[in-house]
């Protein structure tokens, strides 16, 4: 029988169908996994069995600096071939088997363990001006690439990645979500209409402190794989869902554009739209579209992306994927289906379709509180927020969406 | 003198229960194949002379002619052709060169048909281009890696980055180099209409712009080529881009010449030179031996052109094109125009043209690559040529990587050229490759213009139909998007080179 969590890089695109959600307290309040699991479960027919995954931000405080691995092996050489990397390149300060309840719904688990860890200053020096961000990154790169049965599938800080074969609500329960508590949870179920589903497969996708789940089809992901090429990202996965996060990475975190800039090149406003714009942000939304063409997403989509400070959410410019806003206090909401959203949250102060193209983001309002001095040095080394209301955005098609900034 | 052993090419039949004897197909041939005798008031023909055009045949009233390829019927060869037998007779004759004209026409030259082209089904919806938006603005010119912004304002962000100059195409079509001289003043300004009427660029050609044309400046890249010819501070000012043209799909590696018989009045003027005397483009520039010269021609332009201007450097498509087009990158040529062995000319030796260089398909391809590899791939826009018969090759190309096209003969052919190749006999009798006054007016520049407009115009329509069908609406993510292309009938290192996947991968 063919081992589910065996590498399996598609040789093809991957084609996928799916539901996303996902939940945050902008004051940082931690909430256990039980809510996302029921929101993601609501969306059941959205998912056919081949993936499940969540991505839980501020789940490590005691280990709050620390790049948490979260690494799936197939077997035990495996482990020992990724420790002997590990233990080269970085300072473990601990490591454990990830906790998992066992389920008869959840087949042919890998290997599960994680690592908290800091690059070696030795190991440092062989960079130029690359930071210990980068270095993980390369490191994450290395294992994935090089040991056989070896899958880091989670490197941020603060946060980490559980993913797997089976329905969403099953993987939940599996990795024993309902005893994290994180301020931001996204989730996904997956439907790929292409392969068969191996573990690191499925959503979220994740690098550094970024998590992506995403619905939908690339089509040009052809284009923004080449794109990356160019600034020496390796797409290996040949999942769009990785081009995306590493776009992010690459517009937000290496060219500091705001997320509403990031989004905007991705998801540009038709010229005519744009032409609409008053004259200062036409320029701006001009330039963003002439220069980057490559990061420019085209096809059906709707995605959520996670990072220490928030959660953005949006979708393709002509909106062919489905993506509901809600908002109650200090929780905002993102998921395919409105259902989902009910479910968790009982009277919304507002809900909304989010307008193709149009960002809906979520922000840590005091991230000193709540993730602490060094992560927030290192959340505004990594990406830029504007102040509320500096952003206009071009006019889209569609219901206008609700300020949420 | 003893009879030719060249025989005819084609046979001219008329029909004689159909022929009134008009003698409109005598007034139409400039090759005076037809001739009319009065006394048995018989119109009669000398088929040695055609060269298959077609003008008589169309324009004949009573379709009383048909013009047939005749091939001469020597002994079956498939390696001593018929062809190859009189170039060898006709060079026996003369000692001359042999002379070709328009693209290489040999059996095996285009790969684009082995190509084919995506569409979506389910996972992914096609989309109506008649019911949705469907984007082909192009933009050509050196894009920075990121866009930088100032967020010291109130009103939110502004821009720091400073765009360099861009030409903007409402459609990634243009029209190719075909210099006045080589085409006549009515072909040349229906190009140039079209180009302004559709919102993109037709390309003067090495011969300089007269100064009739000025008005379509904004609508013409003027190529600035060995020769020189018309080259100077007015000619750089009115136009929207300047290309330095190093070389041609169909001749790489030699110059060009422009007979004097040819240098009229008015081509004298445009091209700076006097009346009747030979125009001749040397093979290389006589300033450019090296890339660091080349670099300077490339400022010396900006520099002339205060950096308002695009500056494009045309090369053919020769074995190491991909690193030769990485050291024009980097010598700040904001567009790189790639002119593959299929591309056109109004006069090449023939040898040349079907022999060196190679299919753009490769030449674009291993561009892209390399430009990538490198990083520098938004430094430059690059622009393909050389042989595009249709909207479809179009889409391959720019899938393939390019960011826009250049097409001349297809141009040529909207205005009505029959292919026939014989551009350089000067003789050409739809007006467009002549300079003889009682020929050109045979080309209105108004319906040149709006036959020019529609072939763009259908084109454009099949573009965003294929575009469409992939579930894309913006060019941007059909340039270099290779997922959507899959090969037939090529071997593994074709398809490795060409960067596709083979069909059913």
């Amino acid at each position: 029988m063919r081992l589910l969590h065996r590498k399996q890089f598609p040789t093809s695109k991957d084609i996928s169908g799916c539901a996303i959600s996902g939940m945050m307290s902008e004051t940082g309040t931690p909430m256990s996994g039980e809510a996302i699991i029921r929101s993601i479960a609501n969306m059941h027919d959205r998912s056919n069995g081949l993936g499940g995954g969540f991505a839980a931000y501020g789940i490590y405080p005691e280990m709050r600096d620390r790049y948490a691995l979260h690494v799936m092996y197939d077997a035990m050489d495996d482990k020992q071939e990724t420790e002997r990397i590990i233990s080269r390149w970085c300072t473990v300060y601990g490591d454990e088997t990830i906790p998992t309840r066992p389920s008869a719904l959840v087949r042919h688990r890998p290997i599960l363990h994680r690592y908290f860890v800091n690059i070696k200053p030795e190991v440092m020096e062989r960079f130029c001006d690359e930071t210990e961000d980068d270095a993980i990154v390369d490191l994450v790169m290395t294992i994935n690439a090089d040991v056989q049965g070896g899958f880091v599938f989670s490197s941020g800080k603060n946060m980490g990645v559980f993913k797997g074969v089976g329905f969403p609500e099953d993987i939940g329960e599996f990795y024993r979500l309902d005893e994290y508590q994180a301020y931001i949870w996204t989730s996904h179920g997956r439907f790929p209409t292409n392969t068969t589903g191996w573990w690191g497969g499925a959503h979220p996708f994740s690098l550094l402190d970024w998590s992506v789940v995403h619905n939908g089809e690339i089509s040009s992901y052809g284009i923004n794989k080449r794109y990356l090429d160019n600034f020496g990202y390796k797409c290996t996965l040949h999942t769009d869902t990785e081009v995306i996060a590493y776009l992010f990475d690459l517009l937000v975190r290496k060219h500091r554009l705001p997320f509403e800039a990031a989004c905007m090149a991705m998801a540009p406003p038709f010229w005519p739209q744009l032409e609409r714009l008053p004259e200062v942000r036409r320029e701006l939304a001009r330039t963003l579209r002439i220069v980057y063409g490559g990061a420019l997403l085209n096809g059906p989509f709707s995605v959520l992306v996670g990072h220490a400070g928030g959660m953005v959410g949006f979708n393709d410019r002509t909106k062919l994927r489905p993506m509901v806003g809600a908002r109650k206090g200090d929780m905002v909401y993102m998921a395919s289906e409105e259902g989902a959203i009910r479910e968790v949250c009982n009277d919304p102060e507002v809900v909304w379709h989010a307008a193709g193209g149009v960002p809906i983001m979520a922000h840590l309002k005091e991230p000193e509180k709540v993730i602490g001095p060094e992560a927030t040095a290192r959340l505004k080394a990594h990406s830029c927020r504007l102040p509320a209301g500096a952003w206009q955005e071009a006019p889209r098609a569609g219901r206008a969406a609700a300020s949420v900034q | 003198m003893s009879k030719r052993l060249v025989q005819a090419e084609f046979n001219v039949e008329r029909d004689p229960e159909r022929c009134i004897q008009c003698q409109v197909c005598v007034r139409q041939c400039s090759n005076q194949v037809h001739a009319y005798d009065a006394e048995s008031d018989q119109v009669t023909c000398d088929e040695a002379s055609c060269v298959g055009c077609q003008r008589c045949a169309t324009l004949c009233p009573t379709n009383a002619l048909t013009i047939k390829k005749a091939p001469p019927e020597f002994a079956p060869d498939n390696n001593w052709t018929s062809d190859v037998i009189q170039n060898i007779y006709r060079q026996a004759e003369t000692g001359g060169v042999l002379l070709s004209a328009m693209g290489n026409d040999t059996a095996k030259v285009s790969w684009w048909d082995n190509i084919l082209l995506n569409a979506s089904q389910v996972t992914n919806p096609s989309i109506d281009p008649l019911r949705e938006p469907m984007e082909l603005t192009t933009f050509l010119g050196a894009k920075p890696n990121a866009v930088e912004l100032n967020f010291d304002d109130q009103g939110g962000p502004s821009l720091a980055t400073k765009l360099a100059p861009q030409l903007v195409l409402s459609t990634p079509i243009m029209f190719s180099a075909m210099s006045y001289g080589a085409i006549s003043y009515n072909a040349f300004e229906s190009l140039a209409r079209a180009a302004g009427q559709y919102g993109t660029f037709a390309n003067s050609g090495e011969g300089g712009l007269h100064k009739d044309f000025w008005p379509h400046g904004p609508n013409m890249i003027v190529q600035v080529a060995s020769g020189r010819f018309g080259v100077d501070i007015d000619y750089l000012k009115v136009a929207a881009a300047v290309e330095i043209k190093i070389g041609q799909g169909a001749k790489p590696g030699i110059g060009g010449h422009l007979p004097g018989e040819k240098v009229d009045e008015r081509i004298s003027q445009t091209r700076m030179i006097p009346v009747g005397s030979d125009a001749i483009s040397p093979a290389p520039h006589h300033d450019i031996y090296s890339i660091e010269d080349l670099r300077q021609l490339i400022y010396s332009l900006k520099e002339a052109t205060r950096y308002q201007k695009p500056i494009s450097v045309k090369i053919a498509a020769v074995h190491n094109v991909a690193a030769i087009a990485s050291g024009i990158v980097r010598a700040g040529a904001d567009i790189v125009a790639i002119d593959g062995y299929k591309g056109g000319t109004g006069a090449a030796p023939t040898m040349i043209r079907n022999n060196v260089g190679i299919p753009i398909e490769f030449a674009l391809a291993a561009v892209d690559d390399r430009l990538r590899q490198e990083g520098i791939r938004n430094q430059a826009s690059v622009v393909a040529c050389g042989g595009f018969r249709s909207s479809a090759d179009v889409v391959k190309a720019i899938a393939l990587g390019a960011d826009a096209v250049y097409i001349g003969t297809a141009a040529l052919v909207a205005l009505g050229c029959h292919l026939c190749q014989k551009c350089y006999t000067g003789k050409c009798n739809w007006g467009i490759a002549t300079q003889d006054p009682y020929l050109t007016r045979r080309l209105n520049p108004e319906i040149g213009a709006r036959r020019l407009v529609n072939l763009l115009r259908g084109w454009s329509h099949e573009i965003k139909e294929m575009m469409g069908g992939m579930g894309i609406n913006a060019i941007e993510s059909l340039r270099g998007n290779r997922e959507h292309l899959r090969g037939v009938g090529l071997s593994d290192r074709e398809l490795s080179i060409l960067g596709i996947k083979a069909a059913g991968e």
